[in-house]
């Protein structure tokens, strides 16, 4: 199963500023002085070579929005969670890829916060005929949500103008999905209004895609829950928005989780890989580096048996499981 | 886990020896609440954790109520000689944004208060 990341950013979309890309820019023409770098390619092999991720890259950008690809997805079959903000660069793909054929799209929706939802009114497949949309969750308002933000005055184009053939799922959490090239499990989590973590399961490897989810440390019986939820996960793409000492502080009860306890929920599961997920807003590419760099830290000190190793998304990153 | 106790002066120190984790929590959140109690009225309660050897999420959050328990009765908790794998998991986590720090006991009784320090130089 391989993964692709569309959108990794919590609550709201945000871009590098003019300043952001002047600054590298800046530091890449120093660190290039004196290369002899006078062609693209030599300037790509250096810079792919030579200059940091903070760079080269950007962690971005969009909201919420993970791709899976299942081994046994048909060609034309698409499976997605959440609908952010890198639900539009997400079918542009589709439609550069489908080339006009018809396509279908399973997606999977966490709760119907604003930022997990955004995307859907610039998907592009929701306008084609011929494409069909399934939209599995576990709210019962899911319907509702997606229409009313294409209500007037809020968008322009109301929802029953869109082409495709779009249907709603209701899943039931802790009930196992089978889909043709995927089993999904949803699971309740700790949000203001609920929200779902979803575990995928797909020809012996499991990814479980958990944002938007509160753990209450005191809760011994929930923390038990999780840990079987994520247990011998290839994957756990892990709400690690705010700090620890936030999360159970001055934002405790705002829905969101920390690196720190993403590392010992994985750690107790016997997870292999944690990917820490909805970035902090206000967190630059430098803080959220630096989140990792602890974060792996962490995970080197507390360490058991088994290694975990830790990333942290970013727009366009692929994962194969 | 342990938890011992002694007082200098106004000031009592508390030292947890071992870990600090999810099976260990709920014990020592019961033995300490009321101990907090004592840092009220401007006292302070000084934490010694040089016999701490790890400390988790909800360790680390125990913590944090106690010491919100004792600003809101007027005290405060200061900590003091954390190792430094504690000192890590401190920092990785934050949680040297919500308490203050000192280097050792010595030091964190200074700040508490003189009779505190005095009290402690004179063994």
């Amino acid at each position: 199963m391989r993964v692709r990341f569309w959108g990794t950013r919590g609550s709201l979309p945000v871009a590098l500023t003019w300043r952001d890309v002047r600054d590298r820019l800046a530091r890449a023409l120093v660190a290039a002085n004196g290369q002899g770098l006078d062609t693209l390619d030599k300037a790509h092999a250096f810079a792919e070579q030579h200059l940091g991720f903070s760079l080269t890259h950007t962690f971005g950008g969009h909201s919420s929005c993970v791709e899976l690809i299942p081994p046994d997805a048909g060609p034309d079959e698409y499976f997605v969670c959440d609908m952010g903000s890198g639900a539009r660069p997400f079918g542009e793909h589709i439609a550069a890829r489908q080339g006009g054929r018809p396509a279908t799209i399973y997606v999977f929706m966490s709760h119907m916060h604003w930022d997990h939802i955004m995307g859907f009114p610039f998907f592009g497949p929701a306008y084609v005929r011929g494409n069909q949309i399934r939209i599995h969750g576990c709210h019962e308002a899911l319907e509702h949500a997606f229409r009313r933000q294409q209500e007037p005055p809020s968008f322009p184009v109301p929802f029953s103008q869109l082409a495709a053939d779009i249907e709603f799922i209701p899943l039931a959490p802790g009930e196992a999905h089978e889909l043709p090239a995927v089993t999904v499990t949803p699971q309740l989590q700790h949000h203001s209004g609920d929200s779902y973590g979803f575990r995928f399961r797909s020809r012996g490897k499991s990814l479980v895609y958990t944002t938007d989810s509160e753990h209450k440390l005191d809760d011994h019986a929930a923390r038990r829950r999780i840990v079987e939820f994520f247990r011998d996960a290839d994957l756990v793409i892990f709400d690690a928005m705010y700090s620890l000492a936030e999360a159970v502080s001055v934002k405790a009860d705002w829905g969101h989780s920390s690196n720190v306890v993403g590392v010992e929920l994985c750690q107790m599961a016997n997870a292999r890989r944690l990917a820490l997920f909805h970035h902090e807003p206000a967190n630059g590419d430098d803080a959220i580096e630096r989140i990792l760099r602890e974060t792996r830290r962490l995970e080197e000190l507390t360490r058991g048996v088994q290694r975990l190793e830790i990333i942290a998304a970013y727009d366009g990153l692929e994962i194969e499981l | 886990m342990k938890l011992s106790q002694r007082s200098y002066a106004d000031t009592l120190v508390l030292a947890p020896a071992g870990r600090l984790d999810h099976d260990s929590c709920d014990d020592f959140g019961a033995e300490l609440q009321p101990l907090v109690e004592q840092a009220r009225d401007g006292r302070a309660l000084v934490l010694d954790l040089s016999a701490l050897e790890y400390v988790s999420s909800a360790g680390l959050r125990l913590l944090m109520l106690a010491g919100k328990q004792a600003r809101t009765q007027g005290g405060r908790i200061m900590i003091a000689a954390m190792r430094p794998l504690v000192a890590e998991i401190f920092q990785i986590s934050r949680f040297t944004m919500l308490f203050e720090i000192h280097p050792g006991v010595r030091e964190a009784l200074t700040a508490a208060s003189p009779q505190a320090a005095a009290a402690f130089d004179g063994g």
